[in-house]
C-alpha cells in the first residue's frame, strides 16, 4: 500500500527525508489525487472534492498546494514555490525546503527554468509556456462563499450554473461605490460554464489565466477540493456592458526595475511615511535588472539594489 | 527595510533553534521524560490520541513534549505522523459491554446491574490548589520521577489486573435495559446496512449521516463541542438530555485475519462512552419515545464524551423531524467547525504575508476615498449656492442644511 513507486526504488535523492516515500504522499493517496486532477481538468472550473490528507504544515498554509505539487512531481522536475510573487517569503522558503527534503528535485528561483511553478496570491509576471505546470494555493475555493456559506447549496446554484447572487453582489458594488469593490479573488467563468475562484491573486492577475498556455491546477487542502483550467482555455472576469472588467494600475514605477507593468508592492521606508514602490513578482524584477546592468554575475541581492534605490532618491 | 521579505531561510533555522530552547526551559531542572508525561499526564494525552485520532500514548506523550504542552499543536503533529500510516484494515466493532469498567456512573437509575462504580474523578474535589504536590515535586526531583517510573507503570498494571478479576461479568448498558420496555430507539445496524464511510479516506460532504458525523465528531475539538453542547442546553436546540450512563475502561480490539479466517484480538484500549438519553415527543408513526446522543474517547473523556453525545443528539434534529431553530442542529456548519486542526491552521495564516491583497485593498480604498472627496466637494458647493439663492427665505434653512448632514454621516461610515 506503501510501497515507494517502483521507478523511483534504488535511485537515491540525495537530500530526502528518510523514512518518508518520494514526495511525502504515499503512491495510493498520490493516484487518488491525480484521479481528483483529471477530473478537474476534464471539467474545467469545476470543483473537485478529494480526500485531503493532514499534512505537516498546517492547513491555510498551502496544503492543497503542496498535495497537488506532490502528486505531481517527478524526479526530473524543476521547482519554484512563491508566496506573494516572491520566492524569499517565509511560507515559501518552507515549501520549496519541504519539496527538497522529500523528492530531492531540482529547485529553482527563475519561472522560466521551472517545470511546477507553486504559487500563493500571484501569477508570475513572465509569460509561461506549455511544458509548465501552476499550482494555486487556495483557501476557499467556492466563489461564492460569502454569499451562501452552505456548500450543499452553493452545489445546486453551479449545477443550474444560476450565478444571479453574484452579479448582483456586484451591481450591489456598483450602486454603493461606483464600481466593483473587489481587487482580489475576482470571480471569473471558466469555459464560458463554471463560477471559479481565481484563489485570492489580485484582480491585475486575471487576464494572465485567460487562454494560458500552462495547466492550471488549483489545490485547497482544508476545504478538499481541487480545481483546474486546462491550457488554452477561455477565463473571463465577470463584469457588467457599462462597467467593463479593469485591472489596477499604478503611477509610480518600480523603484528597482522601473517596470510600470508589473504588479507593485508598497513598503513603508521610514518613519515619516515615505513610500517605495517596488515589483512582487521578485524574479521577474531580478531579470530586468539583470538586464540593465548586463552583469550577468553579481546582482542577485535585491539589499544592494534597495541601497542603491535610497541612495539615489536621497 | 526590505528585510521583511528577505532572508527567510536563515530566520526559519533561526526561529526552529530558538524554538528548542524555549521549550526545554531552565536547564537547571530535569527535562521531562515521555513517559512522565504518558504517566502524569493522562488526560492530555488522552485528548491529543482522540483528537489527533491516533491510539499510542507514548506519540501523544512525545507530541505533547514536542508541542511544549500546546495540545492543538501536539495534535496536529500526531494527525501529521498518522497521514503517513499504511492502513492494514478495520477492526471488528468494539463491544463496550464487555469493557473492563474503572468507572460507569449512571444519572438515570439509583441502581442498575453491574452497580455505579465512582472510580478516579474530579468530581467531588473541592478545587483547593493542594501546595503538598509542589512541596513534594521539589523532594523528588527529575532522576527520583524517573527512576519510579518503572514502579507505577508495574503499580498501574496490578491495578488492572485487580480489577478485573473484581468485575468479570458484562455490564449490560442503561439504554439495552430501557430497550427491553421498548422505551427507547433501537440502535441496531440493518443487517444490509452500507459500511460507514471513511472520514479520513472520503472527503466530507453533505448532508453527512450519522456515521460520518460521528467521527467528525469524535476528532472534533473538546472546547468546540463543550461549547456547542452546552448552548443546546441553554435552550439552542433544547432536548432535555439525561446522563443515561458514562462509562470508563478497557476493551478489547479485536480484528478479523484473513490468513487465518478468525478473529483475534490484537490489543486493549482505554475508551469513556457516554449514552445521553433524551425526550422524543413522537410523531404520527412512532410513540414517544427516548432517543440517544452518542459519545465516545479514547482514554479518559468523559468532557468530551458527554458534550460530543449533546451535539450528536442535536444533529439528529432533521432525522426526527425536529424543528430546525439554532446552529447546533445545523451538521453543515457544525461538523465544517469542529476540527481544530483546520481551524487552527486558517485562523493562523492570517500571519502569512498578505501584501498582494492588501495592495489591491490600499488602491481600491484610496481610489474610492478620492472619488467620494470629490463628490462631497461637488454637493458642498451645490449647497452653497442653493443657500445663497435662499438666504431670503430663513424658513428653507433646516431643509438646506439636511444633505450636508447626510454626507456627514457617510463620511463616518466610510
Amino acid at each position: 500500500m506503501n510501497a515507494p513507486d517502483p521507478q523511483l526504488d534504488g535511485a537515491p535523492f540525495d537530500r530526502a527525508a528518510e523514512g518518508y516515500n518520494f514526495a511525502y504522499l504515499d503512491e495510493q493517496t498520490k493516484r487518488m489525487i491525480r484521479r481528483s486532477l483529471l477530473k478537474a481538468v476534464a471539467v474545467p472550473g469545476y470543483q473537485v472534492p478529494f480526500a485531503s490528507r493532514e499534512m505537516p504544515l498546517p492547513f491555510g498554509w498551502g496544503t492543497g498546494g503542496i498535495q497537488v505539487t506532490a502528486a505531481i512531481i517527478g524526479r526530473d522536475d524543476t521547482l519554484k514555490v512563491i508566496d506573494q510573487g516572491s520566492d524569499e517569503t517565509t511560507n515559501a522558503v518552507n515549501i520549496r525546503r519541504f519539496f527538497a527534503r522529500t523528492t530531492g528535485v531540482k529547485t529553482t528561483r527563475r519561472t522560466s527554468e521551472a517545470t511546477i511553478v507553486q504559487t500563493r496570491h500571484r501569477i508570475p509576471e513572465t509569460p509561461l509556456t506549455d511544458k509548465q505546470i501552476l499550482v494555486y494555493q487556495v483557501p476557499m475555493p467556492e466563489p461564492l462563499f460569502r454569499l451562501e456559506p452552505r456548500t450543499a447549496e452553493t452545489k445546486k446554484l453551479h449545477a443550474l450554473a444560476d450565478y444571479g447572487l453574484i452579479s448582483v453582489k456586484l451591481y450591489e458594488d456598483i450602486v454603493h461605490h461606483g464600481g466593483i469593490a473587489t481587487t482580489y479573488d475576482y470571480p471569473v467563468i471558466v469555459n464560458e460554464r463554471y463560477l471559479t475562484s481565481p484563489s485570492p491573486i489580485p484582480k491585475f492577475d486575471n487576464p494572465k489565466m485567460h487562454m494560458n498556455a500552462a495547466l492550471q491546477l488549483f489545490g485547497a487542502g482544508r476545504e478538499r477540493r481541487i480545481h483546474a483550467i486546462p491550457p488554452y482555455t477561455r477565463v473571463r472576469s465577470l463584469d457588467f456592458d457599462d462597467h467593463p472588467f479593469e485591472i489596477q494600475r499604478w503611477e509610480h514605477a518600480c523603484a528597482l526595475c522601473g517596470s510600470r507593468e508589473s504588479f507593485l508592492d508598497e513598503m513603508i521606508v521610514d518613519d515619516e511615511g515615505t513610500r517605495m514602490f517596488v515589483c512582487s513578482d521578485s524574479d521577474y524584477c531580478h531579470d530586468r535588472r539583470e538586464q540593465q546592468t548586463g552583469d550577468a554575475g553579481e546582482s542577485g541581492e535585491p539589499d544592494v539594489a534597495v541601497k542603491r534605490a535610497e541612495g539615489e532618491s536621497a | 527595510m526590505y528585510v521583511a521579505v528577505k532572508g527567510g531561510e536563515r530566520a526559519i533555522e533561526a526561529s526552529w533553534r530558538l524554538l528548542d530552547k524555549s521549550r526545554r526551559g531552565d536547564t537547571r531542572l530535569a527535562e521531562l521524560s515521555v513517559g512522565q508525561i504518558r504517566e502524569q499526564l493522562r488526560l492530555s494525552v488522552a485528548r491529543v490520541m482522540t483528537e489527533g485520532s491516533v491510539y499510542d500514548e507514548d506519540l501523544a506523550a512525545l507530541a505533547i513534549k514536542q508541542a511544549a504542552g500546546d495540545l492543538v499543536e501536539a495534535i496536529f503533529l500526531l494527525r501529521a505522523y498518522r497521514t503517513t500510516l499504511p492502513r492494514f484494515g478495520y477492526t471488528q466493532p468494539l463491544d463496550s459491554e464487555a469493557m473492563v469498567v474503572e468507572r460507569r456512573i449512571s444519572a438515570t437509575f439509583k441502581d442498575l446491574p453491574g452497580g455505579q462504580l465512582l472510580g478516579a474523578t474530579y468530581d467531588y474535589t473541592q478545587r483547593l490548589l493542594d501546595f503538598s504536590l509542589m512541596a513534594d515535586a521539589q523532594a523528588n526531583g527529575g532522576d527520583a520521577a524517573d527512576a519510579s517510573h518503572g514502579a507505577t507503570a508495574a503499580a498501574a498494571a496490578a491495578q488492572r489486573v485487580a480489577l478485573s478479576h473484581a468485575k468479570p461479568e458484562s455490564m449490560p448498558r442503561v439504554v439495552s435495559l430501557l430497550n427491553k420496555e421498548g422505551l427507547i430507539e433501537q440502535e441496531k445496524s440493518a443487517p444490509g446496512a452500507a459500511e460507514p464511510g471513511d472520514l479520513t479516506r472520503e472527503p466530507l460532504s453533505f448532508p453527512a449521516n450519522r456515521a460520518t458525523r460521528l467521527q467528525n465528531l469524535a476528532r472534533g475539538d473538546e472546547g468546540f463541542l463543550l461549547a456547542m453542547g452546552y448552548a443546546t442546553q441553554r435552550g439552542y436546540a433544547n432536548s432535555h438530555p439525561f446522563a443515561g450512563e458514562i462509562r470508563f475502561g478497557s476493551v478489547s480490539v479485536e480484528m478479523e485475519l484473513d490468513e487465518l479466517g478468525e478473529t483475534v484480538e490484537i490489543g486493549e484500549i482505554d475508551i469513556t462512552e457516554c449514552q445521553m438519553i433524551n425526550q422524543f415527543a413522537g410523531s404520527r408513526e412512532v410513540p414517544p419515545t427516548f432517543t440517544q446522543g452518542y459519545g465516545l474517547a479514547f482514554g479518559h473523556s468523559e468532557r468530551k464524551a458527554m458534550a460530543m453525545a449533546l451535539v450528536d443528539r442535536a444533529l439528529r434534529a432533521e432525522e426526527l423531524g425536529e424543528t430546525l431553530a439554532s446552529p447546533t442542529q445545523d451538521i453543515e456548519f457544525m461538523l465544517s467547525h469542529s476540527d481544530n486542526v483546520e481551524a487552527s491552521g486558517f485562523v493562523q495564516h492570517l500571519k502569512l504575508p498578505h501584501y498582494v491583497d492588501f495592495q489591491a485593498e490600499l488602491e481600491l480604498v484610496r481610489r474610492l476615498r478620492a472619488q467620494h472627496a470629490a463628490q462631497v466637494g461637488d454637493t458642498e458647493q451645490a449647497t452653497e449656492a442653493t443657500q445663497a439663492t435662499s438666504a431670503a427665505e430663513p424658513a428653507q434653512t433646516p431643509q438646506t442644511r439636511q444633505p450636508a448632514n447626510g454626507h456627514d454621516q457617510q463620511e463616518q461610515a466610510a
